[in-house]
């Protein structure tokens, strides 16, 4: 059993024995103060925690493209593709590949009709769909390498999110809160921010699986109250909140002193924190005190294009820009782990107009939270991701034999991501694909490799970051990963 | 390493010296194979065995190894290069490897050395070996005694020179096992006359008659449908709902009341359709391995997720039956258990050929006998009128020469006018959606739609013609190299979907200021339809949206031309001229939209327009004498056209359509593959696609032995499980009943009884529960009983401060435990203190209020959330829809399981999210309401009201302190609704209940009231 494991069921049981008298004469105000020995160390599970070694990043933003953006058309240019439009794949190739839609007796493959250039000091190419990203290309990181084991959208995510495409288990926001604690007092340390449709995930991809449930990420909404039940029923003023509040302590209290169970200490410290969380909360999604050029910056106020978008709800260019502004904003306050979902590139078809408007969604509001945090010194200690839970195809989807092809299809064998910031090596391109963008021919990153070298720079060794489940020291990286020191900086 | 161990670990460390150094013998099951297992057998097990060695096989371990040398020299530890590897300061041949961070401690090395010093002797597992036959020991305090249980537990104590606590006062017993058997709060009444019944019988009772409440059922059925990872949807991305997944949770909830012995139990979930004669209900409940998800994702491989479900089964059977983990085994052996991958698929065997299928069950008694009587009423009706049609067909029968000639001179007259079609003078062409779509009108008579292009579209046409007899229109889709794909289609891929069609005459151009006159359409045929969507879908009179819509298409005839005719069920007699407005909807959406088309005038019949061929045909024939057959084709015929016949077969029409449906609906099952059955491999690393060598059907090599009448199928696996020989499975069953009426269970490994699983706190205890349960027939209720009759469930549980480092965890029992109740525990009593829980037992799952942007979260925001009304708004937690990718937050919020996979033992977390719940979720904050205005109603007096309220959440009268910190509250909320009537409204209707509701949004806040004491 892990030592944070085993110190955690020390706390919800038996926490008054870790004090040399007892918890006898201590007065229970003390035994809640924050700073305390008792209630930082164990009456509160997601208190600060010392990493294995010197770490990093502090906070990690991973912004979610699910549904599978494709790596052709944005981030991985393959000229020898678009020399071969039309033509078919060779059969050795396609007889050992397995599609979701895909009829492989007609299929050809299909160029893509962006333009790459080149961009910043390092060169790094871009589709002309993401002219912002550009901007940035010194502080990113582009691994054109990933490849992963699953082929539909849902155990996909659930890989990526969770390093096991299976149910029940943690994911890495879980993770890294389980090892680090919450670097904030009165915000969760692992906080889910949505726009757009939803994911073929859903909830399953912020669950805190076999982990208590405290370590499971907290949705932020985009309307109305951020978080759920966060404000008090119409009618009852913050007074008699208060009021209501100090006669529960008091009622608690008197319990805890007559059966002296710890766990009502910590039912008390959470009714606290909630409290506090009324206040924090809507005090970090007010932007009324952000600059006037910070909000355009982020694109905040951004009108909606229209002409793509399937299925979205809701104005996906202005949500999508106020979560990247709302993430710089919980990093500043300490939240751990900011996980942004955007669930809308599954283009089968129309891969054009889909992709420029999903592209023209993301494209800004990425590359100003990364020139932002930047200014605030705050980039070399976050973590800024772009990941999916795979590629496309190179070739042309031709669904029930159409050869008439718009889109591409679900693809495994590579795909590309970016990554910003948090120990990460900025300007600079790792791994590479053939010539038609089919297979990782240098450096292959899998899932469980992005994950420990992710855990690396928050400064835990993900093969001793453990937790015992039914018999089993379970981790984020399964059986495998290894740290891919190419990439730190 | 993040910590150094707290003190407790030094402490129970040395416990554990005192314990077993010098004292009795090693056991190497219990002392030593988790210490191999922690740290030596990932690479000297199974698996690997570098060296090797194989330190899960005695002959292994004390064989010559590679080098010459034996690792366990019985008798003699400094001849044992195993204590030399483990205590040598050279790094090179340190283990475990020092670079592997994990370091055996001088304690762990002292016990390896006393067991080989002892012999080195190998023992079985504790969980493997057969129930011991233990007598409950003596003790010294004989007054404490309830029962058995209690000298087990009194043993151990009085051991450690500890007394049990003092008995729970009665007000804590009643609210503690109302709880426990029932989930719900005791009433002030029930509190009251158990408080005051000092008759020696009454504690007894009480257990008596929750044991016999319905609400048992649920209760105790909850806690098996954890296990069952029971839920209302598919589980994988679209998640699609599973409306009849109840039928499953009644069985559980009825079983369990009905106190279906647990053999039986097991038996009819794992195999019940394969018993003898095997009724609905055991067919329905194998339901229990349906609960597996279901991926409907595109493009997926059902034989991956049927592999996937069949795992999901056998590793489902091996958490809740037998508290093994037998997951790992997929891929490899088991690494610290003694558990192969080979006994992984010889178990996988065991379901492999158990096929997902439904079966029709009655919706219940009451509704068969129902049926009976609607469908006897039904029959006679059908009967009258059948023999209604019987006369009327006589009739025709005898008119048939006279009908014959009728018919022959409407043929005669059709020839003379043969189809043809004509093309008809444009006067306007417009889409109704925006002007900006265009029409051109090209030399061949066809319109070319460009500009804008819309999603959906009415094309509205309008025609002049002088034609005199219209019988139809023709509409022709042409190709166009204007158009994506060349058409004819506006999509990119050149697709459209016509929707509807609609004809209008008038006998001036002016459609917009009179009425024009709607056509009813006769027949559509088309050159090429797409399937699914044929040529008299346009005339159905039904549109939609995507495919929920009907409507005629052409896919893969792309860039072709091809024609839809279209005929009118009464050709259409002109004089002078008229005008024709045609409406072509097209409502698909995503531009499915025509881009070329000519639409021309039909004139002139064919025969087959009214008669079909085969009857001209038979007119022709006027030799004489018809064959029966050729008269009933007649006759048939004519019965369509004769308006008295066609009345009364629309009336049995309209009769049968609303004939009584037998009640019965369909449920998901698990039922035996009768034809090909699979035959199963090991896979390769798990993967469904690198099968290996084939294996048959058998279970784990550490177990008794099975037997299997053929082949071994289910059936002869749940026997197995529960013949009484196989001692794990009645250990961890009533180590879950202990569980769910301890917090603990007397294994705290709850669902890992293997090596690396705790060892039991009493093993004994556990070894004659175990006992008792097979004695006493696999009673559950009998055990909750006899457990809850124990002196040891009684024990207060207030904490003993004095005892925190003698028994920290209450691993002996000293008191009882605290723990919050479940998710759905939480609510019930919330609505049961409230008085507004709906007591209603079983029956379709229900939508209590959802925050809003919950349920759009998943997929495709596919998901509607429709609030049940009345009482179902107010059910208990348990009947809430789970929708597994979007479960409803006041259930996951306290630690509801997600139901992806099976779940022996909850979490119970403490968050700010769970106070922020029971603050400000509305369901609480109504009950707070409703529970003010209960108050009011009920009492008078604000310390009688307090007392009140404060009982019906506690179960106990508040002190002194607690009604004055109270009274405080009432205070300050009185004055402030007082002064604030809008406020008062907006909270609770008025400024008195108001106030009250700031109290009672307290009372039902407590720590107290939602933890089970």
């Amino acid at each position: 059993m892990h030592p944070i494991q085993s110190q955690l069921e020390q706390t919800r049981r038996n926490f008054l024995a870790t004090s040399a008298s007892g918890l006898g004469g201590v007065a229970l105000a003390s035994l809640l103060a924050e700073d305390g020995l008792l209630a930082n160390e164990f009456a509160n599970p997601l208190a600060p925690r010392k990493p294995h070694f010197e770490p990093q990043a502090k906070a990690c933003i991973n912004i979610f493209m699910a549904g599978a953006p494709s790596h052709l058309d944005l981030f991985d240019p393959k000229p020898e593709l678009n020399k071969r439009d039309g033509q078919a794949l060779p059969k050795e190739v396609l007889d050992k590949a397995r599609f979701a839609f895909i009829k492989p007796d007609t299929v050809k493959l299909m160029g893509t009709k962006r333009v790459f250039k080149p961009h910043g000091q390092c060169g790094m190419e871009f589709s002309d769909y993401l002219p912002h990203l550009g901007t940035v290309a010194d502080d990113l990181l582009m691994v054109r390498s990933m490849h992963t084991d699953e082929f539909n959208h849902h155990p996909g995510q659930l890989l990526m999110q969770s390093g096991v495409s299976r149910f029940g288990m943690p994911t890495v926001g879980s993770w890294i809160n389980y090892g680090l604690g919450n670097g904030s007092n009165n915000l969760p340390g692992y906080v889910v921010l949505t726009a757009g449709r939803g994911s073929s995930g859903g909830a399953t991809l912020w669950q805190s699986g076999f982990l208590p449930s405290t370590y499971a990420g907290v949705l932020f909404r985009s309307k109305g109250e951020p978080v759920l039940n966060l404000s008090n029923p119409k009618g009852l003023p913050p007074e008699l909140q208060h009021a209501g509040l100090e006669t529960l302590h008091t009622v608690n209290k008197g319990r805890f002193e007559k059966i002296k169970d710890p766990e009502i200490a910590s039912r008390i410290a959470s009714y606290e924190l909630a409290s506090r969380m009324q206040t924090a909360a809507p005090e970090l999604i007010d932007l009324s005190k952000e600059n006037a050029s910070t909000l355009k910056n982020y694109g905040v106020d951004r009108k909606d294009p229209g002409g793509g978008g399937r299925g979205k709800f809701g104005n996906t260019h202005q949500d999508f820009a106020r979560n990247c502004l709302l993430a710089r904003r919980m990093v500043e306050r300490g939240v751990r782990f900011i996980n942004i979902i955007y669930a809308s590139w599954d283009h089968h078809s129309q891969l054009d107009n889909e992709l420029k408007y999903n592209a023209s969604v993301v494209d800004q509001p990425i590359a100003a939270l990364i020139r932002d945090l930047k200014q605030r010194g705050l980039l070399d200690s976050t973590m800024v991701q772009w990941s999916s839970e795979f590629g496309r195809t190179p070739l042309g989807e031709n669904r029930g034999g159409n050869k008439n092809a718009t889109g591409r299809d679900h693809h495994p064998f590579c795909f590309s991501m970016l990554m910003a910031g948090g120990g990460f090596k900025g300007g600079h391109i790792y791994g590479k694909t053939d010539e038609i963008g089919w297979n990782v021919v240098e450096k292959p990153v899998h899932p469980n490799d992005l994950h420990a070298t992710m855990l690396h720079c928050f400064g835990l060794d993900h093969e001793q970051l453990t937790y015992r489940f039914q018999g089993r020291d379970f981790r984020l990286t399964d059986v495998a990963g290894n740290v891919i020191k190419d990439w730190l900086a | 390493m993040i910590h150094c161990f707290t003190k407790k670990h030094i402490l129970s460390l040395s416990i554990l010296l005192t314990l077993h150094i010098g004292a009795a013998e090693i056991d190497f099951a219990r002392d030593i194979q988790p210490l191999f297992s922690e740290n030596c057998t990932t690479c000297h097990g199974p698996d690997k065995q570098k060296a090797g060695l194989n330190l899960t096989d005695k002959k292994s371990a004390r064989a010559e190894l590679k080098s010459g040398k034996r690792a366990v020299v019985p008798g003699n530890p400094d001849g044992s290069e195993l204590i030399y590897r483990v205590t040598t300061d050279d790094a090179d041949d340190l283990m475990p490897p020092p670079d592997h961070g994990k370091r055996l401690k001088p304690a762990q090395i002292a016990l390896i050395r006393q067991w080989i010093t002892e012999g080195g002797r190998w023992s079985q597992h504790w969980a493997y070996l057969p129930l011991s036959q233990v007598a409950p020991p003596e003790v010294k305090t004989g007054a404490w005694i309830r029962n058995e249980i209690d000298r087990f537990v009194l043993a151990k104590l009085e051991a450690t020179k500890l007394q049990p606590s003092p008995g729970a006062d009665r007000n804590t017993l009643i609210k503690r096992l109302s709880y426990d058997l029932i989930g719900l709060p005791p009433t002030p009444g029930e509190v009251e006359a158990f408080v005051n019944d000092k008759s020696s019988g009454a504690y007894n009772k009480l257990i008596g008659r929750l044991l016999a409440s319905q609400h048992f059922g649920e209760r105790w059925g909850r806690h098996w449908l954890d296990k069952a990872r029971y839920a209302d949807s598919d589980g994988y991305e679209k998640d699609n709902p599973r409306m009849n997944a109840w039928r499953y949770r009644d069985w559980v909830i009825n079983s369990i009341n009905a106190d279906l012995p647990f053999d039986q139990f097991t038996i009819e979930q794992l195999a019940g359709d394969l018993l003898p004669n095997a009724t609905d209900l055991q067919k329905l409940a194998t339901a229990f391995n349906r609960q597996t998800l279901t991926n409907t994702e595109g493009g997926t491989d059902q034989e991956q997720w049927r592999v996937a479900a069949v795992m999901d089964r056998e590793e489902t059977l091996g958490s809740v039956w037998l508290g093994l983990t037998v997951g790992c085994a997929r891929c490899h052996n088991h690494k610290y258990d003694q558990f192969t991958q080979k006994e992984y698929y010889q178990l996988f065997a065991y379901f492999n050929n158990g096929d997902e299928s439904s079966t029709n069950i009655p919706r219940s008694q009451q509704a068969l006998a129902d049926f009976a009587k609607t469908k006897k009423s039904h029959e006679s009706k059908v009967k009258d009128l059948m023999a209604k049609i019987k006369k009327r067909n006589a009739t025709l029968k005898k008119q048939l020469p006279m009908l014959e000639k009728l018919l022959c001179d409407e043929i005669a007259n059709l020839k003379s006018d043969p189809v043809k079609f004509h093309s008809m003078e444009l006067i306007s062409a417009r889409a109704d959606v925006s002007d900006k779509v265009k029409f051109t009108e090209k030399d061949d008579g066809s319109l070319l739609v460009s500009g804008e292009n819309p999603a959906i579209a009415e094309y509205e046409v309008n025609y002049k013609t002088g034609l005199k007899r219209i019988t139809g229109i023709r509409i022709e889709v042409l190709p166009d190299e204007s158009l994506a794909a060349k058409g004819p289609g506006r999509t990119p891929h050149g697709n459209f979907v016509l929707n509807e069609v609609r004809i209008y005459a008038n006998a001036n151009a002016d459609f917009i200021s009179k009425t024009p006159q709607l056509l009813k359409l006769g027949n559509a045929t088309a050159t090429y339809s797409q399937k699914d969507w044929p040529a008299k879908n346009a005339i159905d009179g039904k549109g939609g949206a995507g495919k929920n819509g009907t409507g005629w298409a052409i896919a893969n005839e792309y860039g072709k031309p091809n024609s839809l005719d279209i005929t009118l069920a009464e050709p259409l007699e002109i004089d002078t001229g008229i005008y024709l407005h045609i409406v072509l909807d097209q409502e698909y959406g995503s531009q499915h939209t025509i881009g070329r088309f000519r639409i021309t005038g039909r004139t002139g019949q064919n025969p087959t327009d009214g008669i079909p061929e085969s009857i001209v045909k038979l007119l022709k024939n006027n030799s004489g004498k018809r064959t029966t057959q050729e008269t009933e084709s007649l006759l048939a015929f004519v019965q369509t056209r004769d308006s008295e016949a066609i009345q009364l077969k629309a009336n049995l029409k309209k009769l049968n359509s609303n004939a009584p449906k037998p009640p019965v609906m369909s449920v998901r099952v698990i039922s035996q593959r009768k034809n090909n059955p699979r035959t199963t491999h090991i896979l390769h690393r798990g993967e469904f696609k690198q099968p290996r060598e084939k294996v048959f059907a058998d279970t784990i090599a550490t177990l008794p032995k099975i037997s299997n009448r053929g082949e071994g199928d289910r059936l002869d696996l749940a026997r197995w499980l529960v013949n009484g020989q196989n001692p794990i499975v009645p250990r961890v069953i009533v180590n879950q009943i202990w569980a769910n009426l301890f917090g603990e269970g007397l294994v705290r490994s709850i669902n890992d009884f293997g090596v690396r699983g705790d060892a039991p706190t009493h093993p004994a205890l556990l070894d004659w529960l175990a006992g008792e349960f097979v004695r006493r027939k696999w009673s559950r209720k009998e055990m909750i009983r006899l457990i809850t009759q124990s002196a040891t469930y009684q024990q207060a549980s207030i904490h003993r401060p004095e005892l925190a480092h003698t028994d920290p965890n209450n691993h002996l029992l000293h008191r009882q435990n605290r723990f919050r109740v479940e998710a759905e525990i939480v609510r019930d009593l919330t609505l049961g203190a409230s008085g507004q829980l709906s007591l209603k037992i079983g029956g379709a799952s229900v939508y209590p209020p959802l925050p809003s942007g919950v349920a759009e979260l998943s997929y495709a925001n596919n998901f509607k959330w429709a609030v049940s009304r009345g009482e179902d708004r107010y059910r208990r937690g348990m009947y809430t829809f789970f929708k597994r990718t979007s479960p409803h937050p006041n259930l996951i919020t306290f630690d509801c399981p997600d139901s992806n996979v099976t779940c022996v033992k909850r979490n119970i977390s403490n968050t700010p999210i769970a106070a922020l719940a029971t603050l400000n979720n509305s369901v609480f904050t109504d009950a707070a309401k409703a529970m003010a205005k209960r108050l009011i109603k009920e009492r008078n007096g604000d310390t009688e009201r307090i007392a009140m309220g404060f009982q019906l959440c506690t179960a106990r009268k508040p002190s002194t302190k607690e009604v004055a910190a109270f009274l405080a509250l009432l205070k300050k909320a009185k004055l402030y609704y007082g002064e604030n009537e809008t406020e008062a409204k907006a909270f609770n209707g008025d400024a008195e209940a108001s106030a009250w509701a700031t109290l009672t949004r307290i009372f039902l806040n407590l720590d107290e009231f939602i933890t089970r004491e």
